[in-house]
């Protein structure tokens, strides 16, 4: 296997890697936490919110767009690594 | 002519004049500007227009009475909605992007090497959008209805005309920055009733924390408690509990989320822009903006909710306020005095129940019910019609792009020349406006309904393909197509059944097949079903046929990697 293979192999394993950790925490909060465990946190309140609720209907959302801004982050850095930053 | 038209007639012929300025400036001159606007889009403008295209007047209009009238399973739709960006950010964009092509049947037939493979996508992606599209019309329709006092059939020509100008003027090119400015005026619309209704109910002026905080008028009361207290008064289930199974809950919302990150005219959209990471950073930056109006939704149909709730229940009929009056007219909310003591009864039980409330006026009459200024409830109808203009071009555009890119060009008339083909793009965005006009007028069923049934399309048909063909490098033309035509048959189908009632006898058996549900799953949520069992079609039939010629692996080890993407292309 040729060089430039193997490098682009090592990227993918990595990709899949942090796009496993990255769905297990977008499943958490959604399907977790504001689905299967609601009634659950919902004994637990924030301010006015009951717990469950509020992931279902607010915290899912804000980490969505908190996980989507990591991915980016980490796939910068990792284009940068195996160098396929250059355009 | 009251304040409220005055200020709705300056608002509305601002904002259009806009749309057709910006229209006239970037007509498209290429196949390649109006399939993909050149290729050449910022991240940031792309975030935007991606956001309009996607906010629909489902979302602008309708979602926040959606919400209010289903508590706690609203969940599914903001979730849902929103959702489907992380799996778009992760699974899909960025290698699309790579792959540079201008539309979805262009990666279908390409990573499938068949032209039935890219027949099928163009007939997902016309049901899809259609489907979609129809739904846009009637939004606009009912805006201009209300608030400039024309019937719904001329609301809909108006809108019609305004879309065909710039579709077809400007393609993709044009669509994007008036998506743009469209994004602006429909945030800046939905944000200033939720923040000042936000002060006036909890003093707090960032509506995502007055959601949460206590009632302003002295009695320390959380809003939520009050809420939950009042619903259960009058029967309902307290707001925050929801009555939907969690199954179904849990099936509609990955039915949404799965269907957004299949929907043709919200992928086309990550072609537009320069590089692999610039895809990757315009996904992040459009769920921000879309998360804006969706953080704020359920706040305002708490909002809503509470102020209704304390205004009219209870209260004689003769004493209710102005906007109450003006609503009546439009049939968007009504009260029968079955009882005859002239009070209004809102109540859960059917029997006792005096008033009768269209969601769509929680966020229609929503300024009035606050008593905001008139611009306030101009800026709404502004933003109404931006909501549903901007997905409406951008869903028109992939049906043109379908039919004269995929079906004409590619596998019709190979030897079609550029201008060619960019005068049969620009015929058939006019066919689609027209036959989507025809839809508005005469409606499949009401806005928000028909919508979430084009996610469950397109969760059945293109995300298993599309993702299968990233992520599973042996996976076969044959597995593939088969997964497609079983899954959206099959969400047809059931669909068909149990959201139509057409094997059992139409509309009226509609309420009593609910018992019939497959695991209890509704026709919205049925869209999961459907992708699970395309990709265990597609992966049993892939499993006994022959694996796919090494250029097309080769092909899916070149878009895995973001460098050398260059710019989208024809071939």
């Amino acid at each position: 296997m040729t060089n430039e293979k193997q490098n682009a192999r090592a990227y993918w394993k990595e990709n899949l890697k942090y796009l496993v950790i990255l769905l297990s925490i977008w499943f958490a909060v959604s399907y977790g936490a504001g689905i299967l465990l609601k009634e659950v946190l919902n004994k637990v309140h924030l301010g006015g919110f009951k717990l469950g609720f509020w992931f279902a209907q607010q915290g899912s959302i804000f980490v969505f767009v908190i996980l989507i801004f990591v991915y980016v982050y980490l796939m910068n850095k990792l284009d940068k690594k195996y160098g396929y930053d250059k355009d | 002519m009251n304040d409220v038209q005055v200020w709705t007639y300056i608002l509305v012929l601002l904002s259009f004049g806009l749309y057709i300025g910006i229209a006239l400036w970037s007509r498209a001159g290429s196949t390649k500007e109006f399939y993909v606007a050149g290729g050449g889009v910022s991240p940031l403008a792309n975030g935007m227009a991606t956001a309009a295209d996607w906010m629909s007047a489902a979302s602008f209009i309708s979602m926040a009475g959606i919400l209010s009238l289903n508590g706690y399973d609203g969940a599914v739709y903001l979730m849902g909605w929103t959702g489907g960006y992380v799996l778009l950010a992760l699974l899909l964009a960025p290698y699309l992007r790579k792959f540079g092509k201008f539309t979805v049947p262009d990666f279908i037939g390409e990573r499938y090497y068949s032209k039935t493979a890219r027949i099928v996508a163009v007939i997902c992606a016309v049901i899809v959008s259609f489907t979609y599209v129809a739904g846009q019309m009637r939004g606009v329709g009912i805006v201009f209805s209300r608030y400039l006092e024309v019937d719904i059939e001329t609301g809909v020509i108006i809108g019609m005309v305004i879309v065909l100008f710039y579709a077809v003027l400007g393609g993709m090119k044009g669509i994007t920055y008036t998506q743009v400015a469209q994004y602006c005026v429909l945030i800046f619309a939905f944000m200033v009733p939720a923040i000042f209704i936000s002060m006036q109910m909890t003093g707090n002026p960032i509506p995502q924390l007055g959601f949460g905080s206590t009632l302003i008028d002295g009695s320390g009361t959380y809003l939520l408690d009050r809420l939950d207290g009042l619903s259960e008064e009058l029967g309902f289930v307290a707001y925050t509990d929801g009555s939907k199974s969690v199954i179904d809950v849990f099936s509609i919302t990955l039915a949404l989320m799965v269907g957004t990150a299949g929907l043709p005219h919200v992928i086309v959209r990550f072609f537009t822009v320069k590089r692999v990471r610039d895809a990757r950073k315009s996904a992040g930056l459009a769920l921000l903006f879309i998360a804006i109006l969706y953080t704020t939704a359920p706040a305002v149909a708490v909002f809503a909710r509470t102020n209704l709730l304390q205004t009219v229940n209870g209260k004689p009929y003769a004493e209710m306020p102005q906007w109450f009056k003006n609503w009546e007219t439009t049939g968007l909310i009504g009260h029968t005095d079955t009882n005859g003591d002239g009070l209004i009864q809102y109540n859960a039980n059917p029997k006792m129940n005096e008033l009768q409330l269209d969601p769509d006026i929680m966020v229609l009459a929503n300024p009035e019910i606050a008593d905001l200024p008139a611009w306030v409830i101009g800026l709404i109808a502004a933003g109404g019609l931006a909501a549903a203009l901007s997905t409406a071009a951008g869903l028109l555009l992939v049906i043109s792009s379908s039919v004269s890119h995929d079906l004409i060009k590619n596998v019709f008339n190979p030897d079609l020349s550029e201008k060619g083909e960019l005068w049969a793009a620009r015929l058939s965005a006019a066919v689609a406006v027209i036959i989507a006009g025809y839809f508005g007028i005469n409606p499949p069923g009401f806005v928000a309904a028909v919508v979430a049934l084009a996610f469950g399309l397109a969760a059945a048909s293109f995300f298993p393909a599309i993702v299968l063909g990233i992520f599973y490098k042996k996976m076969n033309s044959k597995g593939a197509v088969t997964g497609m035509i079983v899954g959206i048959s099959l969400m047809l189908f059931y669909m068909l059944k149990f959201k139509f009632g057409l094997f059992d006898g139409g509309k009226a058996a509609i309420a009593g097949l609910k018992e019939k549900w497959w695991f209890g799953i509704s026709p919205e949520g049925f869209g999961t079903i459907a992708m699970l069992v395309n990709f265990v079609i597609a992966l049993v039939v892939n499993r006994f046929t022959e694996d796919p010629p090494e250029a097309v692996q080769d092909m899916v080890e070149h878009i895995r990697i973001p460098s050398g993407a260059g710019e989208a292309t024809s071939h």
